[in-house]
């Protein structure tokens, strides 16, 4: 029995939409219930109080300025470095095998698992360079951790920018650097902080490999070589152990609140940055 | 002209420092894990179930196959899934909808894999382990939350090679008098083949690398998986396990399972690349 | 003006990236006593933390899991100042690091409060863990799979039943395993079948103690020994212990800290 075209593509549609729609379900159903357990018990004190008996009591305010040291700190180093190199790779050097390998290298180490940077931070940083379980241990592994992606996205971002464009800036009389950041730079600039904003989301959520370089202090860290918790650290904790289910839920609501906020910052980044372009 | 010299020369130090950076990782991951390989012998290490640190037995088979077994059944999921949003998002959503459905897809993809791992142990293990039996720990619950935390990827991937296919190809198909799934999957879907074969693959990798999720959902026992309700460890969640007490040649096995990792994601990556490279050599019509 | 911005960020990022490699190298200074290892000790180790700082403003004290074998290769690599090992040391061990007794713990065998099970022998145990017993009616319990969970490789308090519980036997491997006494009970209380064992100090309301052959698992037992499943807390460090290590363990030894552990379950040794 030959099928209608047209009512298999009702039940393609149907199955589709109904695809989209439990995906879409998922997800509210994980943020509901994240902040329907966590928000009752979120408050100012919350987030500036610190923890008391292994996190039964108090807030969580140590985490808040560890992950932002940590990953603040990773991003920093990250970023600069990553799009200079970008910029070297594809600007000041010809393609060729070297380019090729390097490219491959980081589109590789982008997608190691991050226990793996974990284990070498662990190893490398925290014990043989004497760094101990710190701040700057964790920082240093995330930047490791984060330096491939931005590379690659940056990358990405500059070469799609048209030769025209160059061209038209040399024949203006500009110096290759003033072409880089006057044309090249302002068009990949949407793309970039496209790769800027998705590390920091990776730092943010980042559990594997900071567990055993950042540590899981509950302390504030006085210095970059205290040891310090992240937040989604202090989730994984308090969850797993069973330390503290409100509390629990109320970190993760922290988390999930920076990372909405977070994402409407990059769109409006690049909502901004694109009419700039234009 | 002097001033350029020197921005070249900076930039050139910048560049070799952040190589040199990840070259270093590369390095030492493969120095600390490779000569333990050899030691115990290539066919020990990947094909020997027996893990048993304490006796001095590496072998990492049963690891590998919960790690295939869970990467198998999150791609299962993250395909069907990932590439039907791609497809309802390009071809069948009105502007409105899609504009909705996009950002719902980045914010799925920032959600922190704990807190994946906390659902799945909250909702999904007691479900399964009531209505499906077992201890609820399982490939299943461990597929089924990788299979969503890759999903985002899938998706914005697929969609930028069904949005690269030339309009041509569309008209051109709703001209003979297709309907839009007819043109979908006869043309379109094609056309972005090896572009969501790409997906697909960069989704593979990630769900291979995933750790903390999947120590919270699988069970982490050391025997092979004979069924779905089954609990697994895979290679990523024994590195996590153990790597606070690993010394000596334990922890140069756990390296050795980081280079495991690595070889797999290269040769994941290469195969993508050249995935990816036939597209753009098809050329074609334009 | 974008380009004089750019270099500088990046000639400064290269900058305070060679301080702080050498940074890392130098002394660490003044900074807090880094506590590592036991999740058994950990709960235990925090209170008397808290209370140390209490009684010496100025005094920080870091408490941090990981295991027992993390907390010895913790101090091994100089990352802790004090290890907490959750049983006895073992011969080479005993010979790299210094141990100091500060309490003793019960191992408890818990189940989920639902399973109508509340006596079992040390036997019964042992063939469960080994899996040669795999449902509940060989023991006379309600028909059903036996599920048991496990620690992992560097768990004092997994080392310590395998010592006391298994003897040759090996715990089979299709059991559960998870990593943290923590995680041991949240796992217990959400399973009906399930079986595990942890610090008895640590089982509180929410889970069942078994009766191990005929004795009660309650500290008075485990001091007077007819419970016979219990491990000593150590503290332990390498070689002798640092002025500041030295004054924190005086304090967990002291009456006060003594008074503290025993209030909260333990078994003081002073």
């Amino acid at each position: 029995m030959r099928v209608s075209p047209f009512l298999s593509q009702r039940i393609v549609v149907v199955i589709l939409w109904a695809l989209a729609a439990i995906t879409v379900g998922v997800l509210l159903y994980i943020i509901a219930y994240i902040l329907i357990h966590g928000l009752p018990h979120l408050s100012l004190s919350f987030l500036t109080l610190s923890p008391e008996y292994m996190g039964r009591r108090g807030g969580v305010f140590p985490m808040v300025v560890g992950t932002l040291l940590v990953t603040g700190l990773a991003v920093l180093i990250a970023a600069p470095i990553g799009v200079a190199t970008a910029i070297y790779l594809t600007e000041y050097t010809r393609e060729g095998k070297m380019t090729a390998v390097i490219r491959f290298g980081a589109d590789c180490l982008a997608g190691v698992p991050s226990i793996i940077f974990g284990l070498f931070g662990f190893v490398f940083f925290a014990i043989t360079l004497g760094m101990g379980m710190s701040v700057i241990s964790g920082a240093l592994t995330l930047t490791l951790m984060v330096l491939p992606t931005i590379i690659r996205t940056s990358e990405e971002a500059i070469r799609t920018v048209p030769h025209s464009y160059r061209e038209v800036s040399y024949g203006l009389g500009s110096t290759r650097w003033q072409m880089v950041t006057n044309v090249v730079l302002r068009s990949a600039l949407p793309g970039i902080c496209t790769g800027v904003v998705l590390s920091i989301g990776r730092s943010i959520s980042e559990t594997a490999a900071v567990m055993l370089t950042a540590g899981s202090a509950l302390r504030l860290p006085h210095s970059l070589f205290d040891s310090s918790r992240t937040l989604a650290l202090h989730f994984y904790i308090l969850s797993r152990e069973g330390i503290s289910m409100p509390n629990a839920y109320a970190t993760a609501s922290v988390l999930i609140i920076s990372i909405l906020a977070l994402n409407l910052v990059a769109y409006w980044l690049m909502h901004r940055f694109a009419v700039k372009v234009r | 002209m002097k001033q350029d010299k020197v921005i070249s020369t900076i930039l050139f130090l910048v560049a070799l420092s952040a190589i040199s950076g990840l070259a270093l990782i590369t390095v030492f991951i493969f120095k600390e894990g490779v000569p333990i390989i050899a030691r115990v012998g290539g066919r020990q290490f990947f094909l020997s179930s027996d893990w048993d640190p304490g006796l001095g037995h590496f072998g990492i088979f049963s690891m590998i196959i919960g790690s295939v077994a869970v990467t198998a059944g999150a791609m299962v999921i993250g395909i069907v899934f990932g590439l039907g949003l791609a497809i309802v998002l390009t071809q069948f959503a009105p502007r409105t909808i899609a504009g909705m459905l996009k950002p719902a897809i980045e914010l799925l993809a920032g959600i922190p894999s704990v807190v994946f791992g906390f659902m799945g142990v909250v909702t999904l293990v007691p479900l399964i382990r009531t209505y499906l039996g077992g201890p609820g720990l399982s490939v299943l619950a461990s597929s089924m939350v990788l299979g969503i935390m890759v999903l985002p990827t899938i998706t914005s991937i697929s969609i930028d090679a069904l949005q690269a296919v030339p309009r041509t190809y569309w008209e051109g198909s709703v001209a003979l008098g297709a309907t839009r799934w007819q043109t979908t999957h006869m043309v379109l879907l094609k056309a972005a083949r090896s572009g969501i074969v790409a997906a697909a693959i960069l989704g593979m990798g990630r769900a291979v690398g995933e750790t903390m999720a999947v120590i919270m959902v699988a069970g982490n026992t050391l025997e092979i998986p004979r069924s779905l309700l089954d609990p697994t460890r895979t290679l990523t969640s024994n590195i996590a396990l153990e790597m606070a007490y690993a010394s000596g040649d334990h922890r140069q096995a756990l390296f050795a399972t980081g280079v495991t990792l690595f070889v797999i994601i290269m040769l994941l990556n290469t195969v993508a690349l050249a995935v990816s490279r036939r597209r753009s050599g098809r050329g074609g019509v334009r | 003006m974008i380009s004089r911005v750019i270099l500088a960020l990046a000639a400064q990022c290269l900058a305070l990236s060679a301080v702080l490699m050498c940074g890392g190298c130098g002394s660490k200074g003044e900074r807090a006593l880094n506590v590592v290892g036991s999740t058994s000790i950990q709960p235990f180790a925090e209170l008397l933390a808290q209370e140390y700082e209490k009684k010496n403003t100025g005094k920080q004290v870091d408490v941090q899991g990981g295991g027992s074998t993390a907390g010895l290769q913790a101090v091994a690599n100089d990352l802790a100042d004090v290890g907490m090992c959750s049983r006895s040391l073992k011969a080479d061990e005993i010979t790299r690091f210094s141990q100091v007794v500060i309490a003793r713990d019960g191992i408890a065998i818990v189940v989920n409060k639902s399973n109508p099970m509340h006596a079992l022998t040390l036997d019964q145990i042992r063939e469960i863990f080994a899996g040669r017993i795999t449902d509940w009616k060989e023991m006379g319990g309600k028909p059903g799979p036996i599920r048991p969970i496990t620690r992992e490789e560097g768990s004092g308090t997994r080392e310590s039943f395998v010592h006391l519980v298994m003897g040759k036997d090996r715990i089979s491997r299709k059991v559960l395993t998870q990593e943290s006494n923590g995680a041991v009970k949240e796992l217990v209380k959400g399973d009906t079948a399930a079986i595990g064992y942890m610090s008895l100090g640590l089982v509180g309301e929410e889970l069942s103690a078994l009766v191990i052959n005929n004795a009660a698992p309650t500290s008075e037992n485990v001091l007077a020994g007819t419970y016979t499943l219990s491990r000593p807390f150590l503290f332990v460090t390498d070689g002798e212990a640092k002025p500041d290590a030295q004054k924190f363990i005086d304090f967990v030894l002291s009456d006060d800290g003594q008074c503290l552990l025993e209030m909260e379950g333990l078994v003081r040794v002073r």
